[in-house]
């Protein structure tokens, strides 16, 4: 079976996903008490950025993002070792 | 195409669901223990909760023409709770000859708390005690790149466990090239907002191939979709991916990997799948 070319599978399911977020961000705006520098929003503004950066990882990014960061000396944190 | 759903949670769902899955080309699933959206309140609800999966799940699925697998633990949700969890772990022992027994599973971390970490550890060393395969969960959303990252240490740290015998599931895009590159099976899940969709997760297999990988849909007693494997299979049949990739990931991938149990007899469909089942 021949692959169908991507950009005529996904553009428009794209194009609809990024209307849900547009309109999303409107509501938000529109709310009252918003907070332009609540931290999650400025994590999803952060992750909008990236989509605009080619590079094939824009979405292990976003993850990252969205993310709490992983310390390796959490075991000495917890004052643990494998038994 | 014939499908095995190697994570599902049928004891939260109807009848209704299991004859979809017969109708889609559900040949077998796999249950672990988990989280049932409260926490149970002494060791007896554990027992009784096994003796559901081991004995009358699979009287249920066997009606619909399903093989029935399970997994046992005290989820990681549930661990926080030491003094029960060790309960719950020296009871373990009483179900793991049942048939149909795969191992243990799904452990984990939820918060990533020290008490998670030390009751994840306990069950590691009674895996290896009895020899038994490991499915593990990883946390959700923010939690799951740490919480990933520490079961990883945690696995490497203990020269006993065989990676090919063990499950990480629930991986995404942050995660999947560690738990891979580390040697371990990497199990994607088809469910909504807070894991993958079938795109993704055919992303996933367009990048890494599909060795070593799973695709399940975690159906609970949330809003999940027990279908979503068959999702899966139409995307990648989207997608032009062949018919011996898709069945690699959905049904071959399955038994190899639970081939690996002695709890897993497991009797192959004696009619040949047409193509467009």
């Amino acid at each position: 079976m021949q692959s169908p070319p991507v950009l005529e599978q996904e553009f428009l399911p794209l194009r609809a996903k990024l209307l849900e977020i547009a309109a999303a961000l409107d509501r938000f705006d529109r709310s009252e008490g918003n907070d332009a520098h609540e931290p999650r929003l400025l994590k999803i503004h952060t992750a909008l950025d990236v989509l605009l950066h080619a590079g094939g990882d824009r979405a292990e990014q976003v993850q990252l993002i969205f993310s709490r960061s992983y310390e390796d000396d959490w075991r000495e944190k917890f004052e643990m070792t494998n038994a | 195409m014939y499908y095995i759903d190697p994570h599902i949670h049928m004891v939260s769902r109807t009848t209704d669901d299991y004859e979809t899955l017969a109708k889609m080309g559900c040949v077998a699933v796999s249950e672990p223990a988990f989280w049932a959206g409260y926490d149970r309140g002494s060791v007896d609800g554990f027992r009784d909760y096994f003796e559901q999966l081991t004995a009358f799940e699979p009287k249920r699925a066997a009606a619909y023409g399903i093989q029935h697998y399970t997994w046992l633990c005290i989820n990681a949700k549930e661990a926080e709770n030491v003094a029960l969890s060790r309960e719950v772990i020296a009871m373990i022992p009483e179900f793991l000859d049942r048939p149909g027994v795969l191992g243990i599973g799904e452990i984990g971390l939820n918060k990533n708390t020290k008490n998670e970490a030390t009751v994840f550890l306990e069950h590691l060393d009674l895996a290896m005690k009895t020899d038994e395969q490991i499915l593990i969960h990883t946390p959700h959303l923010e939690d799951k790149y740490q919480g990933t990252r520490m079961i990883l240490d945690m696995l490497c740290d203990d020269s006993r466990i065989s990676r090919d015998r063990v499950l990480v599931d629930h991986v995404e895009e942050h995660t999947v090239r560690h738990v891979l590159d580390e040697g371990f099976w990497a199990g994607m899940t088809l469910y909504p907002v807070s894991k993958c969709t079938p795109a993704r997760a055919a992303n996933i297999v367009e990048m890494y191939g599909p060795e070593r990988l799973l695709v399940n849909s975690a159906g609970d007693w949330g809003p999940s979709k027990p279908t979503a494997v068959p999702d899966f299979i139409l995307e990648l049949r989207r997608r032009g991916h062949s018919e011996s990739l898709i069945r690699r990931v959905v049904y071959e991938n399955p038994q190899t990997f639970f081939g690996q149990s002695r709890g897993f007899v497991f009797q192959p469909p004696d009619v040949a799948e047409h193509a467009d089942v």
